[in-house]
């Protein structure tokens, strides 16, 4: 057994790393600490990812785990890891949760090379953005069970319904979209894999607040909306597979645990320096036993991406499904974690908005409220405990 | 042992539910959260009308002599309502402290104003470094002929940017005093600081301000002894309006769960979610039948110090505990503000600081016991 990096990769680490610290000199205010929240509350935060999209695109960086064929240098999946770790270490945007992280494995899967060569090269350029059309109002944990049509039409399909909680489709050029090819079919039977511009006629797109009143997820509404047919990805039919097998594209859950740990960085550097009743709140037992809990916490979870990264690697895509289910409840429930500690911790103060007064630039609190949605998104804690249950313990299924 | 309420008590419950309900909707509430001023003139109009704010006033000024456990039950239903007003500032925080340490003409004066709806008070006590303790006032008053003159910053004080008078902690050289002091007075600056709760916390700064020895509320030396006896009853008060948030998130998700189908059924049939609200009911009725319990031995003139401490470590908790799984079984629009559960997510965290967090209870209720 060995957990060592080897030279090359720590090297390449480093270069990441170089890289990213630069990158964020340029980060404008709004931004913040990035995130879903620093990437599409705000046109400035858009704006700067897109620009560090550009760059990572020029470096070739977007596509290095992806196959030779595809334009990639299939990089090791571990190298991936390095990547993400660091990019996410440093809090910067650039890599485009839906395109990059979702719909470029789609495509790797399953496109044909006629799109491979139109979606997939402004993808590696870093050129373009998208949102997942996925959710709808009665389809949430039981996705399959979603109504969205696209019924052919010629040489297109034209496409009617209702998508809800889509990040950022007030701000994304593109969308990858699951709908029902055929009404006749039920649940994962007949629907199919799309890719469609955000501004094609009969596309509507309206905000709804987050709980703090940032603008992030949207409804959006088509009607009548018609594409070519040679924007299906895949067979026709067969989307519900090709979803599942996306789902389950990297997964380690690397970011919490560097972003978990930037926090606490931040929170001993708070506790050290702030004083109530006469002393340092880094001399309070119980707040130190508090920080000493989110450091095991980290470490251990921290460990677990690198188990799955690595299990991944061996095996494929599905090989660790129960543990990435793992380090996606662990990762997102202690991210609650840290965010109630820290604003615990720092008293009255913890329940500061950004402001000139607030502990941390107010991001504990900001977290507080936007934990919620990460441990709802992408496969609620209760769905992943129960994928766990079956694929991890062999628990029957009901 | 008889622990129902009385019809009259059924009756005011009844009629504050109703009159909030139909006056300030969840909607409403979010309207007035986004205002400058945080809460309506309009409404709060109507509510002294009503009589509310009489709640606090013995039957020696002209009050009805309402035991205490009337007012929990005001604060339930404001806590139900996710009602943002001054209440808490000017009827709890203020009116209680001037009752436990006011002249009677004080008591004449500002109680009198206050039940009428015409003034509007905020208690400032935290400072900088956010300490609950006595040594953390540290806001000093020095006097000079017939007047005090005030210098330091106030923190964390509820509705200073909407008051008419602000009781000030201070230091004087006998110990810590409290003043009474205009709003307006020369020297005075206020700022609203933004908050989860969404709610009037404000820094104030004193800048020589000058107020006159008269003004005083008890004695010089004597302010840190008045406010830990108007404590206890302001924390019971303010746990009152916390158990009611629990109870709405507690009902709002049960309705729900029963009516939310995903995998066709009603989420409320999976297990997961039945124990978890199982859990939400047992914290629920654990705290409610325990804040019943501690505003009847006010009521009995018992020393509740580390019971206050108790009911308000345990609610912190609970509150969050509730309306955070609350959140999560309402899904994706649980996290959205159109819905109304994150209302009671976002107080659960802000009320938490209210007349002390759970560590600051926590070590009352271990000094109260070694
Ligand atoms: C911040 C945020 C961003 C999002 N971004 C996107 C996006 O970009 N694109 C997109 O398509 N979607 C997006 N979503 C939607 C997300 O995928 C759904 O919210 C999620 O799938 C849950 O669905 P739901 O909200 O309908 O909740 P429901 O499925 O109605 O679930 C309600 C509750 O019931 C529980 N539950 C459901 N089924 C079971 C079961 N079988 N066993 C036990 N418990 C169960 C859930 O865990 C939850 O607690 C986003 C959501 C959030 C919060």
């Amino acid at each position: 057994m060995d957990f060592k990096l080897t030279e090359k990769q720590k090297a390449l680490k480093r270069e990441f790393d170089q890289f990213f610290e630069e990158v964020m000199k340029d980060a404008p205010p709004e931004y913040g600490r990035g995130g879903l929240e620093g990437v599409y509350a705000t046109p400035e935060g858009f704006e700067f990812h897109l620009q560090v999209s550009k760059k990572l695109g020029e470096k070739g960086w977007l596509s290095r785990a992806w196959p030779k064929e595809c334009g990639g240098e299939g990089a090791p999946l571990i190298e991936q890891l390095l990547f993400n770790e660091s990019r996410e270490s440093h809090r910067a945007p650039g890599v485009d949760l839906f395109g990059h992280g979702m719909f470029a494995p789609t495509l790797i899967i399953a496109a044909n090379d006629e799109q491979k060569e139109r979606l997939l090269t402004p993808l590696a350029k870093g050129k373009v953005s998208y949102c997942q059309g996925w959710s709808e109002p009665d389809s949430g944990s039981d996705l399959a069970s979603l109504q969205t049509t696209a019924i052919k039409d010629g040489d297109n399909y034209i496409i009617n319904g209702q998508k809800i909680w889509t990040t950022g489709g007030h701000r994304a050029e593109c969308m990858f979209l699951l709908a029902r090819t055929n009404p006749e079919e039920k649940r994962g039977k007949g629907l199919s894999v799309f890719h469609l511009r955000m501004d094609l006629p009969g596309i509507t797109v309206r905000p709804i607040l987050y709980m703090d009143g940032k603008h992030l997820y949207n409804e959006v509404f088509f009607k009548d909306v018609k594409i070519p047919a040679k924007d299906l990805i895949g067979t026709e039919n067969e989307g519900w597979k090709l979803t599942r097998d996306t789902m389950n594209f990297e997964r380690s859950g690397v970011g919490f645990f560097v972003e978990g740990r930037e926090d606490l960085k931040e929170l001993v550097d708070y506790v050290k320096t702030t004083k109530r009743n006469g002393k340092y709140l880094a001399e309070d037992p119980i707040i130190r036993q508090k920080i000493a809990k989110l450091f095991i916490d980290l470490e251990v979870g921290y460990t677990l991406a690198y188990k799955i990264a690595w299990l991944q690697g061996k095996g494929g895509l599905s090989f660790a499904a129960s543990a990435a289910s793992e380090a996606k409840v662990f990762g997102s429930e202690l991210a609650e974690r840290i965010a109630n500690y820290a604003t615990e911790i720092m008293g009255l103060y913890g329940q500061l908005s950004d402001s000139k007064w607030a502990p941390m630039n107010g991001s504990m609190v900001e977290s507080y409220q936007f934990c919620m949605g990460i441990t709802v998104a992408a496969g609620s804690s209760e769905i992943q405990r129960n994928i766990i249950a079956w694929t991890g313990l062999g628990l029957p299924r009901f | 042992m008889d622990l129902s309420f009385s019809s009259e008590q059924e009756i005011l419950r009844k009629s504050v539910a109703e009159f909030l309900s139909k006056e300030c909707s969840y909607e409403k509430v979010k309207e007035i959260e986004e205002s400058a001023e945080g809460y309506s003139p309009k409404l709060w109009k109507k509510i002294a009308q009503l009589g509310w704010l009489e709640i606090i006033l013995p039957e020696e000024f002209g009050g009805f002599g309402d035991p205490f456990i009337n007012l929990i039950i005001i604060m339930e239903e404001i806590g139900k309502a996710a009602f943002p007003s001054p209440f808490f500032s000017t009827v709890v925080q203020s009116g209680l402290t001037i009752l436990e340490g006011g002249s009677t003409a004080q008591k004449k004066d500002l109680l009198g104003k206050i039940v009428d709806g015409k003034l509007l008070m905020a208690l400032a006590q935290y400072e900088q470094e956010a300490s609950y303790l006595e040594t953390g006032i540290n806001l000093s008053a020095k006097l000079s002929g017939d007047d005090y003159i005030l210098n330091g910053t106030k923190m964390f004080v509820i509705d200073a940017n909407i008051a008419d008078k602000l009781i000030v902690a201070a230091r004087e050289d006998k110990g810590i005093t409290l003043f009474l002091v205009d709003a307006g007075a020369k020297g005075i600056k206020c700022t609203k600081m933004p908050t989860i709760g969404m709610d009037n916390n404000c820094e104030v700064i004193f800048d020589n301000v000058k107020v006159s020895k008269a003004d005083l509320i008890g004695e010089p030396g004597n302010g840190w002894k008045i406010l830990q006896k108007a404590e206890a009853k302001i924390i019971v008060a303010k746990c009152g309006e916390m158990v009611g948030g629990c109870k709405a998130s507690l009902d709002m998700t049960a309705a729900y769960a029963k009516e939310r189908k995903q995998y066709g059924v009603p989420i409320g049939l999976f297990q997961v979610i039945q124990h978890y609200m199982s859990n939400m009911l047992l914290a629920y009725d654990t705290s409610v039948n325990y804040l019943y319990k501690v505003a009847w031995m006010i009521d009995e003139n018992e020393d509740v110090t580390k019971e206050a401490s108790a009911l308000k470590a345990q609610v912190n908790e609970k509150y969050k505990f509730i309306s955070e799984r609350g959140v999560q079984i309402h899904g994706g629009v649980g996290t959205s503000r159109e819905f109304d559960i994150g209302l009671f997510y976002r107080r659960a965290k802000a009320y938490e600081y209210v007349a002390g967090d759970s560590d600051y209870h926590y070590e009352k209720i271990a000094a109260a016991l070694m």
